[in-house]
């Protein structure tokens, strides 16, 4: 997505040999989190980002967000020259999907922000239905003489964030990272100290700027992108591609970030960010009663504890020949009413054939699982075979509750293998 | 014998008056566990509901009941600060199990950890247990079991927390008694990893026979390979979770420039495969697997 707006802004493809593929941003979600966390790390819209970058210091190219085709034609003027018209989603394929437009006039601005605000947008990313978009950015474009990358993640291994740039910028980092792994120069930070001096100049010098200015605006850019990794607890905080205009001016053309969920909380500016819009429905329903949920491809549902048993329980399922529809983890402090939410999302799945409930009780008690059971069989009604599996905290007492309530899609499993070979059967 | 915590170990926990910190501590000294006192800030000089006393602070409670160790139950915004606080106040060990805890929380804490030599369980974890003697955590202690002097007894290593509990279960279920587990946690950035514990196991002569429990993410388990090839006499089992975890979904780009292209289930078993450890295909065959080593 990065690449193809530069093409769009120059009217060219690229010039190193490297095929540009039409891939979303959206998919390098850091792995530098908790799988689980992964799956829902918050992320924001590209005029978002450019917004926190820019108050940081780093010169981005003016642009304005509009939310109609008016505004749109009202921003060009602002701008003038040629702009870039770009549909504000976080589906990715918006190139090919005719959501990115370059624009020299008027008339065209308003004719590209017609198109896009007046059809849905539908990529290999959005599903067939497709997605509305709500917000355009209309940004000034640049003419480019070279690209660079820069982002900051932290690095699990070490301990501490690692900022990353290459002169190979405008492509996908981790095909440079295949290709040219020594294009890519990292410096590792001290995690009391942060950014120092001398690795400031390591990183512009690794990017070839010699020019006094140049060199002082790209550090001026590093500092910043830094700044906004540490004040907003970013996973991910990425400028690709940075450029040098033919004049020499240093600016951020995209940018992208993922934020830590663990700290969102203490960000205001994030919270009001957050776009629930944007995500999948279940997913969101799922956290608002702090459960963790992935819709997946299978026909089997699954309810579980613990998301290394969730994950484990989604592998035993395939190993019998199932097809897991979804990750669920349930967490450890999860009340009835939290449990009943979760039978009534995977239920809502029409995929769904039967479901899998493991649960090995530590603070997650058992009896409050089958509790749940009971009330989700009275207020939902199970139609499909629903296996379970408990062990652990409180288990006599659920199986005395679930012997008492007598349930007949219920059935029992005395292990891991016995309930994945029982419900795989069932839906076979 | 054992790791880290025995009969022995003297605990308080911090945040023993919070809903979590008052149950598991009552569970914990239910179990056995030496836990002394607690830490509130506000409420020194009153008594817990276990009737232990409370402290200010850290400083106060290690002063005052000589403990040198540990288990935080504060909210995740102030976790990384009772972890740094623990340590400055000398605990050895700091046993954190809180879930939510700010990544780059975490950075600062553990250098500040590390650079008082104070060692960290967690974040997000389940804790450590040493069964028979000392549990300090929230794993349900009954369906561990003691090791005695002859029995066949195995270290548990594990990222996850309830896929512990069935390794255990399985193991226990099979005779398979425990010397000591512990939960290292699933955040990115957290205390004694594998290699660490790995090493402590080795050497522990109680310890006949290792299981570890990893995931997809990162490349701990396959820096625990390499170590396990060089390291490690004594038998291991292990298992990766989220093998049938999609891909892309988890998969960084940023992520994988770090770790080069590793980070799968599937690089992570060949990795550990290729080390000798036996891998079992399902999560419900690692005590199985164990059994048939020792």
């Amino acid at each position: 997505m990065l690449a193809f707006d530069y093409a769009c802004v120059t009217g060219t493809r690229r010039h190193r040999g490297v095929s540009i593929p039409d891939e979303p941003a959206e998919k390098s979600i850091s792995t530098l989190q908790h799988p689980t966390r992964n799956l829902c790390t918050m992320k924001v819209h590209e005029y978002q980002a450019r917004q926190l970058l820019a108050e940081a210091g780093v010169p981005v190219p003016a642009s304005e967000v509009v939310e109609n085709s008016a505004q749109a034609v009202e921003a060009y003027e602002k701008i003038g020259g040629k702009v870039v018209v770009k549909a504000q989603v976080f589906a990715g394929g918006r190139g090919k999907a005719g959501f990115v437009k370059l624009c020299d006039n008027a008339d065209d601005v308003k004719t590209a922000a017609d198109f896009m605000f007046g059809n849905k947008m539908v990529s290999k990313q959005t599903g067939a239905d497709g997605i509305t978009v709500k917000k355009l950015l209309v940004a000034g474009a640049v003419d480019i003489e070279s690209e660079y990358y820069m982002a900051v993640v932290v690095d699990r291994a070490k301990r501490c964030p690692v900022v990353m740039v290459s002169r190979e910028g405008g492509v996908e980092i981790e095909e440079v990272a295949a290709k040219h792994p020594e294009a890519i120069v990292k410096e590792w930070l001290h995690p009391h100290l942060g950014l120092l001096g001398y690795q400031t100049s390591n990183l512009i010098r690794a990017l070839g700027l010699t020019d006094k200015d140049q060199v002082r605006a790209a550090g001026k850019v590093l500092r910043g992108l830094v700044k906004v990794a540490y004040d907003y607890d970013c996973s991910l905080a990425e400028i690709n591609p940075l450029v040098r205009t033919p004049d020499g001016q240093i600016l951020a053309i995209d940018a992208k970030m993922n934020f830590d969920d663990n700290a969102v909380f203490r960000h205001k500016v994030l919270q009001q960010m957050f776009d629930p819009t944007e995500e999948d429905p279940n997913e969101v329903r799922a956290k608002e009663h702090e459960l963790s949920y992935i819709a997946l491809e299978g026909n089997i549902g699954c309810l579980v504890n613990g998301a290394g048993l969730a994950m484990a329980t989604m592998d035993i399922i395939k190993l019998h020949g199932g097809e897991p529809a979804n990750f669920l983890d349930v967490g450890g402090s999860v009340t009835k009413e939290g449990a009943v939410e979760a039978f009534r999302i995977i239920l809502s799945d029409q995929k769904v054939k039967g479901v899998l409930v493991n649960i090995f009780g530590g603070i997650a008690k058992c009896d409050t699982i089958a509790e749940a059971l009971i009330a989700a069989a009275k207020e939902i009604g199970f139609s499909i075979p629903v296996v379970v599996r408990l062990e652990g905290t409180n288990v006599e007492r659920a199986r005395a509750l679930l012997k008492g309530a007598a349930i007949a899609e219920l059935i029992g499993a005395d292990d891991l293998t016995d309930a994945a070979t029982k419900v795989c059967a069932k839906v076979a | 014998m054992s790791i880290l915590v025995d009969k022995e170990t003297k605990v308080i926990c911090q945040g023993i008056t919070g809903k979590a910190g008052a149950f598991h501590t009552a569970q914990c000294l239910e179990y056995g566990t030496q836990i002394v006192g607690g830490v509130t800030p506000g409420k020194a000089g009153t008594r817990s509901e276990h009737d232990l006393p409370i402290f200010n602070n850290c400083n106060d409670a290690i002063h005052a009941t000589g403990a040198d160790v540990t288990m935080i139950f504060v909210p995740a915004p102030f976790a990384a600060d009772a972890a740094m606080e623990a340590a400055d106040a000398g605990a050895s060990l700091v046993v954190l199990i809180t879930e939510g805890v700010p990544t780059l929380d975490m950075v600062r804490a553990r250098k500040f950890l590390d650079d008082a030599g104070t060692q960290l369980i967690g974040p997000n974890c389940p804790g450590v247990i040493t069964p028979g003697a000392c549990k300090i955590g929230i794993m349900p202690g009954y369906i561990h079991k003691p090791a005695t002097n002859g029995s066949k007894a195995v270290g548990i290593i594990s990222r996850s927390g309830t896929l512990t509990y069935e390794a255990v279960w399985q193991c226990s279920t099979r005779d398979i008694a425990q010397t000591t587990c512990v939960g290292i946690g699933g955040d990115p950035v957290k205390g004694l990893n594998f290699i660490e514990l790995l090493t402590m196991f080795e050497e522990d002569d109680a310890t006949h026979g290792i299981v570890m429990i990893g995931e997809i993410g990162g490349t701990d388990e396959e820096q625990a390979a390499e170590y396990i090839k060089h390291h490690v006499t004594k038998p291991v089992v292990g298992f990766i979770a989220g093998q049938t975890a999609p891909p892309g979904k988890r998969m960084g780009h940023a992520g994988a420039i770090i770790s080069g292209g590793e980070g799968t289930a599937a690089s992570k078993i060949a990795a550990l495969r290729e080390s000798g450890v036996v891998v079992a295909e399902s999560p419900a065959t690692i005590g199985e697997e164990m059994a048939k080593l020792l």
